[in-house]
């Protein structure tokens, strides 16, 4: 019927256009086009957003800072320098096959610029392994003024511009983290300012062509139950949502990645897998529109295997909405560790994201069984007071 | 879980679930005395306690229209009437599986400082009047917020009045055991194009549940009643499936999941239109994640109202007129309805421009 017609894009219209709305002179049925909060991109987002929610995949999150690469590189014993931040990548998104298990990849700006040990384009070889290229736009956190010892997110100057010339580059998402900490209240200010830098972001980077990752990680810090964090993520994403509509985003070209509703990190009471299920899904049931194509968890501490049965409970029925992951330490940590800096080590590394990626995948489907996984794999990766 | 759970969650959530039955739809007799007066009076009938005790009489008795409804929104006068055999019109309702409801608003007030633009009235005493109403037997209410479209409306304090007022309506009832039928309706008045009352839909809609959300409602257990998106009064027509986009891609921009359902009012639109635009909505190829059905007054009633014209005589074919729109919006729920059978009544407008209910 006429699904296929359904968001075609068209200009936003100016006031005045309202204004002096020249009636049609027929009652033809028009061609159905969305001023409604559509820019020049409003197709591309679209069709960008639903290629990354595509069925099985998710988003392999490898855009640490250079400060944060050198605490991977770090923990192997590696120097952190270009040439090793480069192996590292080139080493990540030369995997054999990638492309099945992962629609995306988050890339720091340095990597968004260079060039593999092949000298190819990084850009170059992630499309043509099928994978979309996104770029980390904000500029880190720092300290949030008046707030009770909390944080806000930088990066709005300059960043029409700066979108542009990632656009240029091949970038075709973006994402942008802020944060949210429970034991530091969070105080109405500090949720206030998250959810409004994030529809600031995401306005200007559809208006430039990159799908905006919105990102209000709750933190893992804290001893509180998963009730206290299930309180938090509904206000937050309240928020988020209502000042994303007053910046006029278009849901339909944008990505979300929360994280998993899970009790603190020092809490004495866990959760199982079914248990984050329930309230997460509850959030997402509260807070998410059906416009919204795509889910993607972050796993913001938790250990490989976790995040996998995590993202799995959650898929055993469908949604509206793709739910999947975009895991970084989740994805890479056993593969760092096999690498250990060697070339010799370089294939069973790529072996190892790959069984990750494959899990994910599965667990994107609500397939994945966990069987064979190893006892690295299980390891908790939380750490108190991460700061990327 | 969190937001506000009551002693009546389970409930709530239950009867907004049976309300949102896939095939069934609500109907909205809840007519003030003052505007079912309106309605008497064009045909010539007196506004006097025994013709509208008639009327609604006439509606809840037609055989077999009540299995299409899964609701009927009552005036409070109507909540403690009865059938001319003595029972009351509750349980002719709650018999049939239709469950009763009230309107709880006292009506609109202008805003002083904007351009006519209104809020709604009746938070006095609201708990304790729900408390009342349930042990007569409801089990929702029915508060409606209006919007009009202008070149400088809604206004921001507009919005954010009546997404305010309906939420503290909305969590008022959820204590009390009613589940709040949420209805911000942005009127039809004026030449915009259908763009315009998406944007001013969507806006809407943003600060609605933003509110709900603030005041801890249980989306759970609410429904919503909202305008279909279409081009203003004065402006050209457009087709069902232009209309059915629009209005889709609002509400699966506002409106979460958790919300079982969405149950349109109709506006002006006569009694064909409205269920053509609904069929159109529910055959739209594209996730909706709650189910998409009728809360109709006019659009249900208005050409039973003309064929009854008053009198005892013309009672079974002013129930079969009844009947035969509850059956096509029925159908129209579940993108069924072949459409055509339509008389000249049931083709009229029901538009009236400044509409004061």
């Amino acid at each position: 019927m006429a699904s296929a017609t359904l968001l075609k894009s068209s200009f936003l219209p100016k006031k005045s256009e309202w204004l002096n709305a020249r009636p049609s002179s027929t009652s033809q049925p028009m061609a159905v086009s969305f001023t409604v909060r559509a820019g020049a991109y409003a197709d591309e987002l679209v069709k960008t957003a639903k290629t990354v929610a595509s069925p099985g995949r998710g988003i392999l999150a490898m855009d640490e800072s250079n400060a944060t690469c050198g605490k991977r590189l770090a923990s192997i014993g590696l120097e952190n320098t270009e040439a090793n931040r480069q192996a590292y990548r080139t080493l990540l998104i030369t995997a054999p096959g990638l492309g099945q298990y992962v629609s995306g990849a988050i890339l720091f700006e340095e990597t968004l610029y260079q060039s593999t040990t092949d000298g190819k384009k990084m850009v170059d070889v992630l499309v043509s392994q099928n994978i979309m290229p996104g770029i980390k736009v904000d500029k880190g956190l720092v300290p949030l003024a008046g707030s009770n010892d909390e944080s806000w997110c930088q990066g709005l100057d300059g960043l029409a511009s700066r979108c542009a010339a990632y656009y240029q580059q091949g970038a075709r998402f973006a994402k942008w983290r802020t944060v949210v900490s429970i034991p530091n209240g969070p105080s109405a200010l500090a949720v206030k300012e998250a959810a409004w830098g994030l529809a600031r972001y995401a306005a200007i980077a559809q208006d430039n062509g990159l799908v905006p990752i919105v990102e209000p990680e709750i933190l893992l810090d804290g001893d509180h139950g998963i009730e206290r964090t299930f309180e938090v993520a509904q206000k937050v994403w309240a928020e988020v949502f209502f000042y994303m509509a007053e910046n006029n985003v278009m849901y339909e070209g944008i990505l979300l990645k929360p994280s998993m509703v899970t009790p603190g990190a020092e809490c004495k009471e866990r959760a199982t897998p079914e248990q984050v299920a329930e309230y997460t899904l509850k959030l997402l049931h509260r807070r998410i529109p059906p416009a919204v194509p795509g889910i993607m968890f972050l796993s913001g501490g938790q250990s490989e295997v976790e995040a996998t049965l995590n993202l799995n409970a959650m898929n055993q029925s469908p949604h509206p909405w793709h739910v999947s992951f975009s895991f970084a330490r989740a994805l890479q940590n056993t593969c760092l560790k096999t690498w250990g800096g060697r070339p010799e080590n370089v294939k069973a590394a790529q072996d190892a994201l790959l069984i990750r990626a494959k899990a994910n995948s599965l667990a994107q489907l609500g397939k994945y069984t966990g069987e064979g996984e190893s006892a690295e794999a299980k390891e908790g990766m939380y750490v108190k007071n991460y700061s990327y | 879980m969190s937001a506000f759970v009551g002693k009546y969650a389970d409930e709530l959530i239950k009867t907004a679930k049976y309300i949102a039955t896939p095939g069934k739809g609500i109907l909205a007799a809840d007519e003030s005395t003052g505007t079912i007066g309106k309605r008497l009076a064009s045909i010539n009938v007196e506004n006097i306690e025994s013709n509208r005790q008639a009327l609604r009489e006439l509606l809840f008795t037609s055989p077999n229209a009540l299995s299409y409804l899964s609701g009927v929104i009552l005036f409070e006068e109507t909540l403690y009437q009865k059938t001319t055999g003595g029972k009351p019109f509750v349980d002719v309702l709650i018999e049939n599986s239709v469950i009763p409801g009230i309107k709880v608003d006292k009506g609109t007030v202008e805003i002083a400082g904007t351009n006519s633009e209104t809020t709604t009235q009746g938070f006095d005493s609201l708990g304790a009047r729900c408390q009342q109403y349930y042990k007569a037997g409801a089990r929702f209410a029915k508060w409606r917020a209006v919007l009009k479209i202008g070149p400088t409306e809604p206004s921001e304090l507009a919005i954010q009045q009546n997404a305010q007022g309906l939420a503290r309506y909305a969590i008022i009832c959820q204590e009390n055991g009613l589940v709040p039928i949420v209805e911000p309706e942005v009127l039809t008045d004026g030449n915009h194009d259908i763009k315009k009352c998406a944007a001013v839909t969507e806006k809407v809609l943003a600060a609605v549940y933003k509110a709900l959300n603030d005041h801890h409602v249980l989306l759970e257990g609410t429904l919503l009643k909202p305008n279909m998106v279409t081009p203003g009064s004065d402006s050209p027509k457009v087709t069902p499936e232009v209309i059915a986009e629009y209005t889709v891609a609002a509400l699966r921009r506002t409106v979460p999941p958790a919300v079982p359902g969405i149950v349109f009012l109709s506006g002006g639109q006569s009694e064909e239109e409205a269920t053509l635009n609904l069929n159109a909505i529910n055959k739209l190829e594209v996730v909706k994640p709650w189910t998409l059905s009728f809360s109709f007054g006019r659009a249900l009633q208005q050409s039973t109202i003309k064929k009854w014209a008053g009198k005892k005589e013309n009672v079974p074919a002013a129930q079969q007129a009844f009947l035969a729109r509850c059956k096509a919006n029925s159908a129209a729920t579940l993108g069924k309805y072949a459409g055509g059978n339509a008389d000249a009544a049931a083709s009229e407008s029901l538009y009236v421009k400044g509409y004061k209910y």
